[in-house]
């Protein structure tokens, strides 16, 4: 009796994670399928002149240069703003704040932050950055609603790295004189850097890759030269995209998958980055 | 030298705790602009017409109910997807997979996460909505359905992340006492691993949703754009319209300060809503769960 | 002998009102060795921690009393505390070496307080290990990560770290506790050498260690210091009835 009720058990347990497994495989397989799809379809389009031409014949040809640029000047815009508010504001939590309902409030902001919908993001950009303020549909109004929503990232895992350094180096560097910053400055920071960084380059892949709060904000879909300022509104991968793969009537089906590889190339790029910083560092780390 | 230090630190500790409270200044900020532009919804359009069942700019109605059912039908589906998948991906990762295959497989998540969701839609357009379309004899494959698909698919990075940190902080010495009291690894898990993250896992899924409900490009390229009511469960099969991709889709085509406007600016604040309602109720989960950790504790 | 500090009825508490420290009264000489002792929660780490206004991190209170370090209260607000923790010194119970290397460890305290001159640097490493008895084994490999000593190595490395900054102070709350006695016997060799210069208290880890070291000895039982002695007296001769439980062994 006690033979059968034994392999009854670890019968359910063989059946139950046989189908956990699956379901792992099953996640995951679609991953890597729609990565290899879009390298084999998007593959013979890149060339050269793909990605330093300018588009033509209402882009149904040509190469799509100023989205690239775009997309560029979007992201180093979106870090110019978030990054430095963002790492501020960890150090803050981190660091400075106690658990008073001040301190509690905040962090329910940027919980909330994080969660609100990225057209809705748009549409506050729209009426802030665009209207109000009057930069008009520019660079820089898609830059700045790009940073306010990449902000509740980058605070949170840099909160995450700057509490993850031990407590101890802390006491040990005011009780040799250190005041509160030079601690953070020259041990909780330095040792935090990586997996700040890390964060950073998270956020800002998916700052790259958003098209809803750059839809009326900064996007256009056809320029016919580079943005030159600010306040310029510029093309960018993912609006481009989504044009050309809705818009556009008889568009060549190389060029949607070409511009699709070059927008997965990019944030694909982006998180290797990160991966490879945060690896290192971990086998570097002396505590 | 000692002087100089001082002012030089006050500055920088004045910089960063206007940094701290800067979060709070943006979501005030959000909701202001919001409520600025959406609230002369209610001066232009009579209340109770919101809630009629035609969407339709052109003629002037505005009933944004398709639009709700929409989102609702298509975040429904999405969570049935998500939360089985990615719960079980997160028991995988944490409870089961070899330490090599972790290695692999939370990297590979969190690229799935970072794919950007207009390029999964382009993919729902050009291959997924014709293989449904095909597989599930349907007139067209830009359906609900397909949304929630791809949605689930969106989601389930974040159910999987926040889950899987839920089951790993959960201390091995649950696991042990159940494994020394004759418990296999299976039992131990649902008895044991996965009632003590409970409230992480709740997490996740909250947050599942809310990713859900809050996604626009690609909803909006797969669901047909039709804003029908959603009444019955095989409106499961035919297109819909969320509320996210009627403001993508039509605010380019607005007058400013048109009343399609001012509605436009009304759903954004529905959306904003709901979204915080969605995170205070998870933090509440969490709060209380510390609570009541709290009290066992002490 | 010189009072180097004198505590005056010190009364301590955490910030919920309950209490570390009643009334304490004690004098500590200088360039002596003043052990203070007893069973855990006597609140000896934590008078400790007031020494070099490291309360400030935690918290915990002072009630009243004053503690006074030639001649001047360290509790008063309006105390230079960066100067303070550079003249007090202190060694914790865990070796907590800095990320860095061994050298950049020793001069992280003078680079604080600003001082930028190679050669001074270079003096204050050698001098602080060889007062650390740490010099010879380790002038070759300065510049190797500190997590790459032993144990014990790294506790002499904080000992020189708190020297680097010439202070006049030492504090040492249960410095050996991690130690094997090979290197807790370093230890306290290096402290015997140490008391000639610097006046020195220490918490020990055993009653052992505190019969070994003390030129003075305090016995702190909750909160409250119950004996005093100069030289071993407390160990061989003790007065109070729960001094001489406790150094019996009768509990603890």
């Amino acid at each position: 009796m006690k033979r059968s009720l034994s392999l009854n058990r670890h019968l359910v347990q063989r059946l139950g994670f046989t189908a956990i497994t699956l379901m792992a495989v099953a996640t995951v397989i679609p991953i890597v399928a729609t990565v290899i799809y879009i390298f084999a379809q998007g593959l013979p389009a890149i060339s050269l002149e793909f990605l330093t031409d300018f588009p033509h014949d209402g882009m149904r040809a040509g190469g799509i240069l100023p989205a690239i640029i775009g997309t560029l000047y979007l992201t180093i815009g979106t870090a110019i703003f978030s990054v430095p508010l963002g790492i501020a504001a960890a150090i803050y939590l981190s660091e400075y704040a106690a658990d008073t309902p001040l301190t509690r409030t905040i962090r329910i902001a940027i919980i909330n932050l994080a969660g609100i919908p990225s057209v809705v993001y748009g549409l506050f950009g729209l009426g802030l950055f665009v209207l109000f303020l009057k930069f008009g549909t520019s660079i820089l109004a898609a830059s700045l609603t790009l940073s306010i929503m990449t902000l509740p990232v980058i605070i949170s895992t840099a909160e995450e790295s700057l509490r993850a350094v031990p407590q101890a180096f802390r006491t040990v560097s005011i009780s040799l004189g250190g005041t509160r910053w030079q601690t953070i400055r020259r041990i909780v920071l330095k040792e935090a850097l990586p997996g700040i960084l890390t964060g950073v380059i998270l956020g800002l892949e998916r700052a790259a890759g958003e098209t809803a709060p750059i839809l009326f904000t900064g996007a256009a879909f056809f320029l016919p030269r580079l943005p030159g300022s600010p306040f310029d509104a510029t093309m960018a991968l993912p609006y481009h995209l989504f044009v050309i793969s809705t818009q556009v009537p008889e568009m060549p089906i190389q060029i949607q998958y070409g511009t699709a590889l070059v927008l997965l190339v990019f944030v694909l790029t982006m998180n290797l980055i990160a991966t490879v910083i945060r690896s290192r560092a971990r086998a570097k780390r002396q505590w | 030298m000692e002087k100089s230090l001082n002012w030089y630190e006050f500055i920088i500790t004045r910089l960063i705790k206007a940094s701290g409270y800067s979060a709070i200044l943006f979501v005030a900020l959000i909701f202001f602009f919001l409520v600025r532009e959406g609230i002369p919804t209610f001066g232009e359009v009579e209340s109770t017409s919101l809630l009629n069942i035609r969407w339709y700019p052109i003629e002037d109605r505005f009933g944004i109910l398709p639009l709700i059912t929409g989102s609702i039908i298509v975040t429904f589906g999405a969570t049935l997807i998500a939360v089985p998948f990615g719960i079980g991906t997160a028991i995988y990762i944490s409870e089961i997979a070899p330490r090599w295959v972790r290695e692999i497989l939370k990297p590979l998540v969190e690229l799935l996460g970072g794919l950007p969701s207009v390029v999964l839609g382009f993919l729902g357009i050009l291959v997924l909505s014709p293989f449904l379309r095909v597989f599930l004899d349907l007139p067209t494959g830009l359906t609900a359905f397909t949304g929630s698909l791809l949605l689930g698919g969106i989601a389930v990075p974040t159910v999987v992340s926040v889950a899987e940190d839920a089951l790993d902080a959960v201390p091995r010495a649950y696991r042990e006492g159940a494994w020394a009291l004759g418990a296999t690894r299976w039992q131990t898990i649902w008895r044991v691993t996965l009632p003590a993250a409970r409230s992480g896992v709740l997490t996740a899924i909250m947050l599942g949703v809310g990713r859900a409900i809050g996604e626009t490009m690609a909803v909006m390229m797969v669901t047909g754009n039709a804003p029908v009511l959603a009444t019955q469960l095989g409106s499961l099969f035919s297109p819909v319209r969320t509320m996210t991709a009627t403001i993508a889709a039509e605010m380019g085509e607005v007058a400013s300060g048109s009343t399609h406007y001012h509605v436009l600016f009304f759903i954004g604040m529905v959306l904003f809503l709901i979204s915080l309602g969605v995170n205070i109720a998870a933090s509440s989960v969490v709060f209380r769960a510390k609570k009541r950790a709290e009290r066992i504790l002490s | 002998m010189v009072d180097k500090i004198i505590i005056e009825d010190l009364s301590l508490q955490y910030s919920d009102g309950t209490e570390s420290l009643r009334d304490v009264s004690l004098k500590v000489p200088e360039k002596a060795v003043t052990v203070l002792f007893g069973p855990a929660g006597g609140g000896k780490s934590t008078l400790l921690r007031c020494l070099n206004r490291l309360n400030d991190l935690t918290e915990v209170r002072a009630s009243a009393g004053r503690i006074l370090i030639d001649g001047q209260n360290v509790l008063d607000p309006d105390t230079d505390v960066i100067a303070l923790r550079r003249k007090v010194g202190m060694v914790f119970a865990r070796p907590v070496v800095l990320p860095m290397s061994i050298r950049e460890n020793l001069t992280y305290g003078l680079e604080l307080a600003g001082e930028k001159h190679r050669s001074k640097l270079d003096e204050a490493v050698e001098r602080s290990l060889k007062l650390a008895a740490l010099w010879d084994e380790v002038k070759d490999r300065l510049e190797d990560p500190a997590i790459a000593l032993s144990g014990g190595q790294q506790q002499r490395l904080c000992l020189a770290r708190s020297l680097a900054l010439q202070p006049e102070i030492i504090l040492l709350d249960e410095p050996t506790s991690g130690l094997d006695p090979i290197s807790t016997g370093k230890v306290e060799a290096a402290l015997v050498e140490l008391k000639k210069e610097f006046t020195i208290i220490l918490v020990p880890h055993s009653v052992q260690q505190a019969a070994r070291t003390a030129d003075y000895a305090a016995f702190f039982l909750q909160g409250e210091l119950v004996e005093y002695s100069e030289g071993k007296g407390l160990f061989t001769a003790p007065k109070e009835k729960r001094t001489e439980d406790y150094v019996t062994g009768r509990f603890g």
